[in-house]
């Protein structure tokens, strides 16, 4: 521990580790609820709390009996199979859409930039809902619902903004100078943005696809009013999971759904050093 | 000097540029740039140098007028098929590709074998001598060291003109003048064209076989560095190389291409007349302080000012006088730093002398 300013008196002391004690607390009240799904879908037993069992580490207490129902219950796994080819399929299509975007906002010479940005960007601003309720609207007359390619572009849509963002953020440190020096050797535009521009910008685009992605696998608004059931996705089903069979294999799910998570944030912070690394050797 | 018609190898022709429709940002600009030449185009910065070359490399369209090389207008040629190698002031030299592959990188556009491309890649690396630094990254090189890359990829596919906009800006003083012995040894080697860009007029009189000076979107001289420096076309010019000392009179008469002119005090002089200089006008007159001298050292002369001395300063190889014209306005020279340098205290009255075809006469 780092020693105090010697000019601290009682009460700084007192406000110093009481600020800590503070923001320690917060912390805790946002990742309990979360920690304690973990233990509780090893439970042997088909509740949600604490058994007396699994209170004494009664190793009888524990099982992984939820989650091997998780993996022989159809339901289940179709809505993972859904969760996967809806989510990549997403992002892949949110990824080119967002950043050839983003590049050519990225143009000095693109006309109502800022107009164009926030309309592109709306989709993050606009309430779910109302886009759920327009996009079913719509939907019906194509005969879109209840499709996997309606499902596929509903969330893609959603995720072109956080491609937008991620890529414009890394092509703002762009040295355009880099694009005139291709194009003077003779390359054509697109082979310089192949070659010299999509490299560099990477990382922007890494992970904005992860954004991408893990925005249509957590998300349920548009899953309820566009899919049917070939569809369901795994917040949907859990969803249905809640209501209809109580039963530890949510909170399975749930404990499996926090590891990808997890390594997508670490894949991202990875990623982000990468590029700042990048940056700072290049120039 | 304009140049034989059959020389041109690169010509702009009353070229304009607006970025807002509003504002000429370059006005008028023609010139004409023999084969093989080392072409500076030197002015203050905002002058809109940069925007010159960029319209000559084609990131930027001409508003009006035309450019042409060997007589072929390339305006509407798109940038990639121009063949004019650039050097830029921040290098840009790709950061995920390693110098080898920097270089490589122009010649497998044009779609070289292999071996071919190894073998200049490697001819190059030693041109610039960075022969071992071919699987580094440009991250892991100095500031030197990347000019250098920067130079050999815009060499290496052997365009006939090289474009450079401020190449030696972001080096330290002496980095700076080994590269410009650097620059002009492969301009000597190689015979391509250059199209150079500085504000720095000591790296555009030492390396430049023309300069073209360069201010308010027009092209105010230009004319090899000596000329420049000699004979400025105009009061600017004559301001922004060098040094000069700017004194007002008024034009008697002009005869054979030299005007007498008369000193707010009384006296007169005789100067070299610039173009469009008139009888019975006002004259800046422009004199350089090392082409002064104080009487007592030389005999014969043309001109003689009486002045009162201000101050001096102790610059090292010379010492420089401040004096004041008795008629108002302030004159300095240059005097070696030897046991000759007069010791004036402030206030002692001087005589100042100088050959007429040391000053010239510029309209006011
Ligand atoms: N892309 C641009 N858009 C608008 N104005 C520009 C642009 N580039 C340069 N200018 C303006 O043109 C003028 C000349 O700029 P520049 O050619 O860069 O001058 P220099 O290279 O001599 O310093 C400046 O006033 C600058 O603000
Ligand atoms: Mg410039």
């Amino acid at each position: 521990m780092k020693h105090l300013p010697a000019y601290y008196t009682f009460w700084h002391i007192l406000g110093h580790y009481g600020l800590r004690w503070f923001a320690f607390a917060v912390l805790l009240f946002l990742m309990l609820p979360i920690l304690v799904i973990v233990p509780l879908s090893f439970n042997a037993e088909p509740y949600f709390s604490f058994t007396p069992g699994m209170v004494s580490f009664d190793l009888d207490a524990y099982s992984l009996r939820w989650y091997a129902d998780v993996f022989s219950d159809e339901r289940w796994m179709l809505a993972v199979k859904n969760s996967f080819i809806v989510g990549i399929a997403a992002a892949v299509i949110a990824t080119i859409l967002g950043t050839v975007a983003a590049v050519g906002l990225s143009n000095p010479a693109m006309p109502f930039k800022r107009l164009i940005t926030a309309f592109l960007l709306s989709p993050m601003i606009v309430p779910l809902i109302i886009v759920a309720a327009g996009m079913f609207f719509f939907y019906t007359r194509f005969n879109l619902v209840g499709t996997y390619f309606g499902l596929i572009i509903a969330h893609a849509s959603l995720g072109v903004p956080f491609v937008i963002i991620t890529v414009t953020a890394t092509l703002a440190g762009f040295d355009r100078s880099l694009y005139y020096a291709g194009l003077s050797m003779g390359a054509r535009p697109l082979k310089v943005y192949w070659d010299i521009v999509i490299p560099l910008i990477r990382p922007g685009v890494i992970s904005g696809a992860l954004f991408a992605f893990v925005t249509s696998f957590d998300e349920v608004v548009l899953v309820l009013f566009l899919a049917g059931p070939e569809q369901r996705t795994i917040p949907r089903q859990m969803f249905s999971g809640l209501r209809e069979q109580i039963s530890p294999s949510i909170l399975a799910v749930a404990t499996m759904l926090i590891l990808i998570s997890m390594s997508m944030l670490v894949t991202l912070e990875m990623l982000r050093r990468r590029s700042e690394r990048m940056r700072s050797g290049a120039y | 000097m304009p140049l034989d018609r059959s020389d041109v190898f690169l010509r702009f022709d009353n070229v304009k540029k607006s970025y807002d429709q509003k504002t000429l940002v370059v006005k008028d600009f023609s010139l004409d740039v023999a084969e093989g030449e080392f072409l500076t185009l030197l002015g203050p910065s905002g002058s809109g140098k940069s925007t010159v070359l960029m319209m000559l490399a084609g990131f930027e369209s001409v508003t009006s007028g035309d450019i042409s090389i060997s007589g072929k207008s390339i305006t509407r040629t798109a940038p990639y098929k121009r063949n004019i190698g650039m050097v830029f002031q921040n290098y840009a030299l790709f950061p995920h590709m390693t110098i080898a592959e920097n270089l490589a990188y122009p010649l497998q556009v044009r779609k070289m074998t292999r071996s071919d491309i190894q073998d200049r890649v490697g001819e190059y690396l030693n041109l610039v001598e960075l022969h071992g630094f071919r699987g580094r990254y440009p991250g892991q090189l100095s500031g030197g060291q990347r000019q250098r890359v920067a130079l050999a990829r815009a060499l290496i596919f052997e365009p006939s003109l090289i474009l450079m906009d401020e190449p030696l800006g972001a080096l330290d003083k002496k980095l700076r003048e080994q590269m410009q012995y650097e620059i002009t040894r492969l301009h000597e080697k190689l015979g391509f064209t250059v199209v150079y860009v500085t504000h720095d007029q000591t790296e555009a009189l030492s390396m430049s076989t023309r300069i073209a000076v360069f201010n308010d979107g027009v092209v105010q001289q230009c004319a090899p560095p000596a000329e420049l420096y000699e004979k400025p076309s105009n009061a600017f010019v004559a301001d922004f190389i060098g040094e000069n000392n700017f004194v007002n009179g008024h034009v008697d008469t002009i005869a054979d291409g030299m005007a007498k002119i008369t000193l707010p005090e009384g006296g007169t002089i005789t100067a070299v007349a610039a173009h469009g200089l008139a009888a019975n006008t006002r004259c800046r007159i422009s004199v350089r302080p090392e082409k002064l001298y104080m009487q007592d050292d030389r005999g014969a002369h043309d001109n003689q000012v009486s002045v009162r001395h201000v101050t001096h300063y102790y610059v090292g190889d010379f010492i420089r006088y401040y004096f004041k014209l008795q008629g108002g306005g302030d004159i300095n020279i240059k005097f070696l730093n030897d046991s000759a340098a007069p010791d004036l205290k402030e206030g002692d009255i001087a005589s100042l002398v100088w050959f007429a075809k040391d000053c010239i006469a510029f309209p006011a």
